[in-house]
């Protein structure tokens, strides 16, 4: 199944690939990929290591630009046109080792002039870190440096976030709370695009599960998302089984389902 | 310019100060060839100006290649240049800003040479020694200009730490030229350093601009 495109209905699409390829030298990383991302939705790619799902995140973000076929993103054939409403987390923590949290994110704040950004402070208490914490980046452990590079990429307010492999070098209460996290962020018609390999933990706020296997999209299935009601906070640091980390909680809302 | 420049500024500066990578590194590696090219030539007298201009030049450009080459390895690291690939800013203002940092450091580290310089050559300088400090900023910012730019586009190749020397000499010829001769020309008195400076300073126009204007290519290139 190589061109599966979700049904847009009436709404404005988030993004759209047409029979997108991308070869490096002989190597296709992805083979005539057909999508199509509504706004408001989670999307959980799945796949082996090198299917392509890397590398399909970094085309919808503009890092990569596809061999064959075209790419839209918000309805733009080039996407680093709105590189600003994009947010891009990688496997590295995209941040630099000699600078604290604060002021990695003051940083990253001032390239993002004339947006409502949220604070440094703001945006690291969202992921359950301390704006005070005097440390720098290089002295982090691997799951606290996965939460600074969330609250850069938070802090620029993004319309369409894309996370590659989010929950690595996580423990599993810290990636219930992400996963509680990006449940609130998807309100207001905010996309997400993630990619990982424990699909369980993604589960709760995946409206759709797309696998991609050699490339190519392998199966596009509807999600039956738990979570991500208008209820939920999606704070880190929520007293487990308090009412906004109850999974349970906002699982009545169903999604359209498409194809 | 822009206030992302400012930031990009004030980033490079505060983690130059913080890691003292690039500053320490350029000073040894400069003062070692200084040193060593003193024992190897036993510079006296007239002889000692002779060669001082193209030691001191040549001391500067060696040394300056890892600082260039540290200061895009920085940006690769934890891929924070994708980061900054994906920020709504001019590419020209992260470019110029990491310019004015490593001009800042080779100016640093040749501050600190000049003392010992002169101390191991015995120098005496017969010309205009006002004009050495147009020379030395002029010829320093062709390096660095040069130096910013190439070190960018060999960033992502993985023999990066030769490649940049294999660019950037050649290019950086007419210019180490122009700078040689004029510090010469200062330090002997015999000749007039004008036409060298105006050289240096027409260098120095063209290749920055052709930078600045090619930056945004080279940053997002794959």
């Amino acid at each position: 199944m190589n061109a599966i495109a979700s049904e847009a209905g009436s709404t404005t699409l988030c993004a759209r690939l047409d029979q997108v390829s991308k070869l490096f030298g002989s190597f296709a990383a992805l083979k005539q990929v057909s999508l199509s991302l509504e706004p408001g939705r989670c999307y959980v790619l799945l796949g082996e290591n090198g299917a392509g799902k890397s590398t399909l995140l970094r085309i919808l973000a503009g890092l990569l630009r596809p061999s064959h076929g075209t790419v839209r993103v918000f309805g733009v054939s080039e996407p680093q046109q709105v590189r600003a409403r994009i947010g891009y987390m990688s496997h590295a923590p995209m941040l630099y080792d000699e600078l604290t949290a604060q002021e990695n994110l003051r940083y990253f704040r001032s390239l993002y002039p004339g947006r409502a950004c949220l604070t440094p402070a703001e945006a690291l208490r969202q992921v359950g870190l301390d704006p005070d914490l005097n440390r720098l980046l290089g002295q982090y452990s691997q799951g606290m440096r996965q939460r600074a590079s969330l609250a850069r990429v938070l802090l620029s307010a993004p319309e369409l976030l894309l996370l590659d492999e989010p929950f690595s070098n996580m423990d599993v209460e810290s990636a219930r709370q992400m996963v509680e996290l990006l449940a609130g962020f998807r309100r207001g018609d905010r996309t997400i695009v993630l990619t990982t390999h424990q699909r369980s933990l993604a589960a709760p706020i995946a409206d759709f599960v797309i696998t991609l296997h050699a490339g190519r999209v392998a199966s596009f299935e509807p999600g039956s998302p738990a979570i991500g009601g208008s209820e939920s906070r999606g704070r880190w640091g929520d007293e487990p089984g308090s009412p906004s980390t109850d999974p349970g909680r906002g699982g009545s809302e169903q999604r359209r389902t498409t194809p | 310019m822009t206030r992302a420049l400012f930031t990009h500024l004030a980033k490079d500066l505060r983690i130059e100060w913080r890691s003292k990578e690039a500053v320490n590194s350029m000073l040894f590696f400069a003062l070692l060839v200084v040193v060593l090219f003193s024992l190897a030539f036993d510079p006296r007298g007239a002889f000692s100006r002779d060669i001082a201009g193209g030691v001191l030049c040549v001391a500067t450009m060696f040394a300056s290649v890892s600082a260039l080459n540290q200061a895009w390895a920085r940006e690769i690291r934890h891929q924070v240049l994708d980061a900054q690939r994906m920020a709504p800013t001019p590419g020209a203002d992260m470019f110029l800003a990491k310019v004015l940092a490593n001009f800042l450091f080779v100016t640093i580290v040749q501050i600190v040479l000049a003392p010992v310089f002169v101390v191991m050559y015995n120098l005496h300088i017969l010309g205009e020694a006002w004009k050495l400090l147009l020379v030395l900023p002029l010829g320093t910012w062709a390096l660095v200009a040069n130096g910013t730019f190439f070190a960018a586009l060999s960033i992502r190749s993985r023999n990066r730490e030769l490649l940049l020397p294999l660019i950037l000499f050649p290019i950086f010829i007419p210019a180490l030229l122009a700078m040689v001769q004029a510090t010469g020309a200062i330090l002997t008195g015999d000749s007039d350093p004008t036409l060298w400076i105006k050289m240096l300073l027409g260098y120095d126009i063209v290749f920055t601009t052709a930078s600045l204007l090619l930056f945004d290519v080279v940053l997002h290139a794959e």
